[in-house]
């Protein structure tokens, strides 16, 4: 009976220890270019080992019980009449039940802490009097940042194409640069059907709805040139409906956004 | 209020054509019903699948080359929606229920064995409707889920089509629904209490209650969504003022229970063949039920996990990814249970073992992406990328039609008196399980690195997993052949399998294989028992 315990100490401590190792050890995640992407990517981390953990284990008890218990040639008759066992039952309803919740509020905490729970705080001078309901995107914040250092940038989609307005330079590009390390508003509304915002390396999406602007707040940290990327089915080209974003460093924004930008006209 | 059923008048024998003719008639035989409900849909499989394997085709190299775009849309928007309304859909609920309910609750038929027949007669033509809709102006091209606008502006013809299959189809399953639920409140022989139902029962009771319950909202939404497109009409397009979000809300109410549509009948069909191959009773028969009634319950209020990334307000994403998790306590439960009923049996290794077993494997991965899924932070980033498309074909593929498989190896000696081959069937489960997880497994990573879903091209850095996924496509569509010539061979001359070649105590087997039409020849057996497995119990026979 001793050995018996041993041994399966041994495989489960084997089990956590693979799961582990492969969850610190294995990145199957592109770059991570903005402050969501190392908190998205820690949350990945954790579910990914429970995962291996409760996967690898499940695994090894369906083989191994094939195994170990199958007919041989010889035998007959049937194997033991144990219809249930209470108490086991009210272990693995109790011990998932704490680790679901667990994972629940963790994800909370990281949810929060890309500020998905956060008041909007979309600083689109025009729409200070607008009374128009506004949907939540996420409103990515960071600890020390400061709010007047905002850029806001408007956003359309159409068949399949994405343009970018920067009111404050009155233009309108098709790539999207902004600096680094700073934060980005973005108000985005579709003109035909339904298009979604993703940038794969900034771990964040949101769908651009006709007639319902959304809104989406990032920062990001890393300078490079990455995809945006059309996540919703919105007709034949879909897979084609691609722009980039470029984060380039606040002195290139800077002379990019000079050179692009176009003088106000008063109607 | 008594409802008056006397099963013996609706089948009149002299009436029904007889041998393989009655398939094609409209019997009122509950086994000839779900014989043309699993050929029918297993037809539409094969249709489903080549459709597939054209997006395979599409997807291993970058470029869009192999179709034009637009039919690439029709085709995956065919292809989902075959697979889910033409074949697991009809099949979970409607073959093996029609077949086996009635055993289980000791009746000679169904309660509406008209009504019944009706539900099957209007899958033929909605599905054919369906396909042929390609012919006309091209078939509807805006995803199984034709979210607004997108479905209103493609055109008309294939979506307003698409719409009336889908429609038949609802109806189709609302008709099953009920009947199901009839069949087991009224009709269980007098003695058999509810507790003593084979676990199948408990879960086409649960589905049935899913279905009456959330697909009249389908059809409701699909009917306004047709108004949008024939009569103008503003509910879903933003240009006169509709809500396209309002759409997914009452879309998801539907399709989210849809799953459990698709998964809970799998749950009782692997319940009913785990016990019989592994000479164990059922582990834990009460909580195997409530989790069950849990998932029900459950599954009704989790739909907008669907939408994360549409613009729902923070309390409404934090309260539905809560609900979706807690899922995987009943969920779990069950899987925990089978695992438990496995133990200290004597297994036999046979093709019904190996695909229930590669079911419990596949679908705790399906599973565990689900959780992950069900977290809103994680959902944002692989929202609408290969990241969902693998985790729900692990459930719908890797769990529901694993068991579709078990089920026909487990249950043909019943149906035709032949026994399948055992060597052809294992060599089927071998390539269906090493192609379905060399298909799908690279998926996740494809999504979580910036592949988007239902798209014709795509970076060149992602071919090689895409090309591996493509092979793993073709072991699949290989691994049909193998089942069909062994269906083949084995109605031919196959080995004879008595009445009851597994030993099995549900009733089903305590009659002669293919039972005759009343379904037994005397009086139908009262099962107390139906798992009474290793016990010194008096044969019910």
């Amino acid at each position: 009976m001793l050995n018996k315990n041993i041994y399966l100490i041994l495989i489960i401590s084997l089990v956590f220890a693979i799961s582990f190792w492969i969850g610190f050890n294995v990145n199957l995640l592109p770059v991570e270019a903005s402050i969501n992407a190392p908190i998205y990517d820690e949350l990945f981390k954790i579910l990914f080992i429970i995962g291996l953990i409760i996967f690898i284990g499940m695994t090894i008890a369906v083989i191994y019980s094939l195994f170990k218990f199958r007919k041989r040639n010889d035998q007959i008759g049937d194997g033991i009449a144990l219809e249930g066992n209470l108490s086991l039952e009210i272990v693995w309803t109790i011990i998932p039940s704490i680790i679901v919740l667990l994972i629940g509020l963790y994800s909370y905490n990281i949810y929060d802490r890309m500020g998905g729970m956060k008041e909007l705080n979309h600083n689109h001078e025009m729409m200070s009097s607008n009374t128009e309901k506004i949907w939540a995107g996420i409103s990515q914040t960071s600890e020390n940042e400061i709010a007047i250092n905002n850029l806001s940038i408007e956003v359309s989609a159409m068949q399949f194409a994405f343009l970018f307005n920067y009111p404050k330079g009155n233009f309108i590009t098709g790539e999207l640069h902004v600096p680094v390390d700073q934060k980005v508003s973005m108000k985005m509304e579709s003109k035909d059907v339904i298009h979604a915002f993703w940038v794969p390396e900034f771990r964040i999406k949101q769908d651009i709805i006709p007639g319902q602007p959304t809104i989406l707040n990032f920062t990001p940290t890393k300078v490079g040139k990455y995809p945006i990327i059309c996540a919703e089915l919105c007709g034949p080209y879909h897979g084609g409906m691609r722009a980039s974003i470029i984060v380039e460093e606040e002195s290139d924004y800077n002379e990019w956004f000079n050179k692009n930008k176009k003088p106000e006209v008063n109607l | 209020m008594t409802i008056s059923i006397d099963p013996q008048k609706t089948n009149n024998e002299s009436l029904q054509p007889k041998g393989w003719l009655r398939y094609f008639s409209f019997s009122l035989d509950h086994k000839v019903i779900g014989i043309q409900y699993l050929v029918c849909g297993f037809l539409f499989y094969l249709i489903g699948g080549s459709l597939a394997s054209a997006i395979r085709i599409e997807l291993a190299s970058p470029m869009s080359d192999f179709m034009p775009r637009d039919v690439y849309n029709q085709v995956l928007t065919l292809h989902g929606t075959i697979m889910i309304f033409l074949w697991i859909v009809p099949v979970v609920n409607g073959a093996f229920g029609n077949y086996l309910i009635p055993f289980y609750v000791g009746a000679r038929d169904m309660a509406f064995p008209r009504l019944n027949a009706v539900a099957f007669w209007l899958i033929p033509p909605s599905g054919l409707m369906l396909v042929a809709s390609y012919f006309v102006e091209g078939a509807a091209q805006a995803g199984w889920t034709a979210y607004p606008p997108l479905s209103i502006t493609t055109p008309q013809s294939g979506q307003i089509i698409w719409i009336l299959s889908v429609l038949l189809l609802g109806g189709s399953s609302i008709f099953g629904g009920i009947n199901f639920i009839a069949t087991i409140i009224k009709l269980r022989r007098p003695g058999l209490k509810l507790m003593q139902l084979p676990m199948y029962c408990w879960a086409m009771l649960g589905t049935s209650l899913l279905v009456v319950l959330s697909t009249p909202v389908l059809a409701g939404t699909l009917i306004l969504l047709s108004f949008d497109i024939i009569a103008n009409t503003g509910f879903f397009n933003p240009v006169l003022g509709g809500n396209v979000v309002v759409y997914q809300h009452l879309f998801w109410f539907y399709s989210h229970p849809a799953v459990y549509i698709m998964v809970l009948p799998a749950f009782g069909l692997v319940s009913e063949i785990l016990p019989v191959h592994a000479r164990k009773p059922l582990f834990g028969y009460t909580t195997m039920v409530f989790s069950i009634m849990g998932i029900v319950v459950l599954g009704l209020v989790v739909w907008a996990h669907h939408m994360f990334t549409s613009g729902t307000p923070p309390w409404m994403r934090l309260f539905f990814t809560i609900a979706t998790a807690f899922i995987a306590v009943p969920t779990g439960i069950k899987f925990f249970n089978w695992v438990a009923t496995l133990w200290g049996g004597k297994i036999s290794i046979n093709s019904a073992m190996l695909f229930s077993c590669g079911f419990i494997i596949n679908f705790v991965f399906g599973g565990i992406t689900g959780v992950a899924l069900a977290q809103v932070p994680f959902d944002i980033h692989v929202h609408d990328t290969y990241f969902v498309v693998a985790h729900f074909h692990y459930i719908v593929y890797g769990g529901t039609v694993f068991i579709i498989f078990s089920s026909i190896y487990h249950w043909f000696p019943k149906a035709t008196g032949k026994m399948l081959n055992e060597k052809l069937g294992i060599l089927h489960f071998i390539i269906t399980f090493i192609g379905f997880n060399l298909c799908f497994a690279p998926q996740h990573w494809l999504g979580l690195n910036g592949m988007p879903r239902r798209v014709a091209e795509y970076d060149p850095q992602f071919q090689f997993v895409n090309q591996i996924s493509s092979l793993g496509a073709l072991l699949m569509a290989i691994s049909t052949i193998p089942f069909l010539i062994n269906v083949f061979l084995s109605l031919r001359n196959g080995k004879d399998a008595g009445d009851n070649p597994w030993n099995a105590l549900t009733p089903e087997w305590l009659t002669s294989s293919p039972p005759p039409v009343e379904n037994w020849e005397g009086e139908a057996p009262l099962v107390e028992e139906p798992y009474g497995y290793g016990k010194e119990i008096s044969e019910q026979k």
